[in-house]
């Protein structure tokens, strides 16, 4: 009998990544190809694990709250705001009302610097060089206001336990509307660029479709959900930090492919604009920090706290032995979790596609490997 | 230094002595509504202790049951999505973990977590067949803290490298433990420190 050599496989296994400009970070994911079909995938993570959770065990509360903005560090705001309503949430307490509209006009211009993030790469892997440049024009506008407030760009640590260390800056109001002013003329300028094109639309339409079904059975949160049709967002289906209180829509799509998430984000910033004007025009007077002692000790116990980042659920389940410092802290990373869908979204498809649902699904390897 | 010396040995205590520490548990109370009683009612009395803490309600329950509890939550309750599974390590108890499963449902907007308390070297029934999410959040407890998962379809590590010996997130691993041979071997450095 002749010996089987790999002339024989029908089947050619690839490698893509770590370093791979279009996965976004260090992921490595290794494709089983038939000609440019895939036939399946296997992703290799952890090349940016620091064991985030693992220090978290040997920092006080206080400490460890710069950490966090190192996962999605696209989106610091967030993970701040996620961590520090944990731990408010042990200490059975809340931050002040100016404390709470500042922290959403903050997480709301951090969810438009993350979506066009997003949205500059993701046209550039598809071949689109043009928005990345529109795109980082206006996220520039974000970052100045966070270096402005908080003196820090991306890693913000922009909340502390119990409110804000710095109140608003002299002028903070009139940038943030102005940006407000500014901002959605723009996003039709990308739409312009984009929502007609034919190539993006041929790139997209169709491309790695997961319908609630499967986003519900693989834990798929954030703007992948919605474009599945299931509108749901931690922000209208369980309010923390007075989201109840703004007038947002929840866009929805019904096909859940690439078009449809790109089209859910770019309108998911047209709403974040809408949460951000509304809230800057009624910054309440009054104290910025809740009365939380100096040194944080939670009673023993633990929570699990979630809010809406602009990738999906972000949830913090803390653990406290009534010690000083937290004796378990998990992040919930939303990025780790829709990350498992890729191998449903791919298979079959072709290859030129993965390019595209790896974009599509707005990963942050910081938070996948913590 | 300005701390004072040890005090001679002196039998009796100046004062009366301290109040005993009151032992450190969470204040957790009983939790009761339809959901309970109807788990109440398909499990059997006492199968699963229900507590809530903080306005967040979970339920204590074996480790065997963990499986049958959370198909008939999605089957039966509406508990459709798996948010997150995670393990919290206590090496002086016994049975030295506590493996939480964090559940959501869509339809009730509510979350339960489930807890269970696994021993060391026992193995956990894995809930993939339930809910696919759990592939990862499984891998990564068994990465993390050593946890076994039987009925797993492709239990490996996930964030650190294969060869890795030791699970990071165990109370004894220390921070700034690692592992020599693997770091000497790949990375051609006495320490990653």
């Amino acid at each position: 009998m002749p010996e089987t050599t790999f002339l024989d496989s029908t089947e050619l296994v690839l490698n893509m990544g770590p370093q791979h400009p279009s996965t976004h970070g260090v992921l490595r994911v290794i494709l089983k190809l038939d000609g440019e079909k895939v036939m399946g995938t296997d992703c290799v993570i952890g090349y940016l694990h620091r064991g985030v959770e693992k220090i978290a065990e040997a920092r006080t509360y206080t400490q460890f709250n710069p950490y966090v903005d190192r996962l999605d560090y696209v989106a610091a705001v967030s993970n701040g705001l996620g961590y520090c309503l944990a731990v408010e949430k042990l200490l059975n307490t809340e931050a002040p009302p100016r404390a709470q509209v500042v922290r959403v006009i903050l997480t709301e211009l951090n969810r438009i610097a993350s979506h066009l993030l997003w949205l500059g790469t993701h046209a550039l892997d598809i071949g689109a060089v043009t928005p990345v440049f529109y795109c980082f024009r206006e996220r520039e506008e974000i970052l100045k206001i966070f270096e402005k407030y908080c003196g820090a760009r991306l890693t913000t640590h922009a909340f502390r336990i119990g409110g804000l260390q710095y109140e608003t800056y002299d002028g903070f109001e009139d940038e943030v509307k102005a940006f407000c002013d500014m901002f959605p003329p723009k996003v039709d300028e990308y739409e312009e660029l984009l929502t007609q094109n034919r190539i993006w639309v041929k790139r997209l339409k169709d491309v790695g479709i997961l319908n609630a079904e499967d986003c519900k059975r693989y834990g798929v949160t954030g703007p992948v959900l919605r474009a599945a049709g299931v509108d749901w967002d931690l922000r209208k289906a369980q309010p923390y930090s007075g989201y109840e209180k703004y007038d947002f829509l929840i866009p929805t799509r019904q096909n859940g492919d690439t078009y449809d998430r790109y089209m859910i984000r770019m309108e998911e910033m047209r709403q974040a604009t809408r949460i951000i004007r509304q809230a800057v025009e009624g910054i309440p007077d009054g104290p910025i920090m809740a009365k939380v002692p100096k040194v944080i000790k939670p009673p023993v116990g633990e929570a699990y706290v979630s809010i809406e980042a602009p990738k999906g659920e972000l949830g913090y389940y803390i653990v406290s032995d009534g010690s000083t410092q937290p004796y378990r802290v998990r992040v919930r990373p939303p990025s780790f979790v829709n990350l498992q869908a890729l191998d449903r979204m791919v298979r079959g498809a072709l290859i030129a596609d993965v390019v595209a649902v790896i974009g599509t699904l707005d990963i942050v390897l910081g938070e996948v490997d913590r | 230094m300005a701390d004072e010396k040890p005090a001679p040995p002196k039998p009796a205590p100046p004062k009366a002595a301290p109040p005993p520490k009151p032992p450190a548990v969470m204040a957790a109370t009983p939790w009761e509504d339809n959901l309970t009683r109807e788990l109440t009612d398909r499990f059997g009395d006492g199968a699963c202790e229900f507590r809530t803490y903080l306005g967040q309600n979970f339920i204590l329950v074996k480790p065997d049951m963990v499986v049958g509890l959370i198909e008939y939550l999605k089957m039966g309750a509406g508990f459709d999505y798996l948010v997150d599974i995670t393990a919290v390590d206590w090496p002086e108890r016994a049975e030295r973990f506590d493996l939480v499963y964090i559940l959501y449902s869509f339809s009730r907007n509510a979350r339960v977590r489930i807890k269970t308390q696994i021993a060391e070297g026992q193995r956990a029934a894995s809930v993939v067949p339930v809910h696919p999410t759990a592939n990862w959040l499984e891998r990564e407890v068994f990465d993390m803290f050593g946890i076994g998962f039987t009925g797993h379809p492709d239990l490996r590590r996930i964030l650190m490298p294969d060869e890795w010996q030791g699970h990071p997130l165990r109370k004894d691993y220390s921070i700034l433990g690692q592992d020599q041979r693997w770091v000497e071997e790949n990375l051609g450095v006495e320490s990653g420190q």
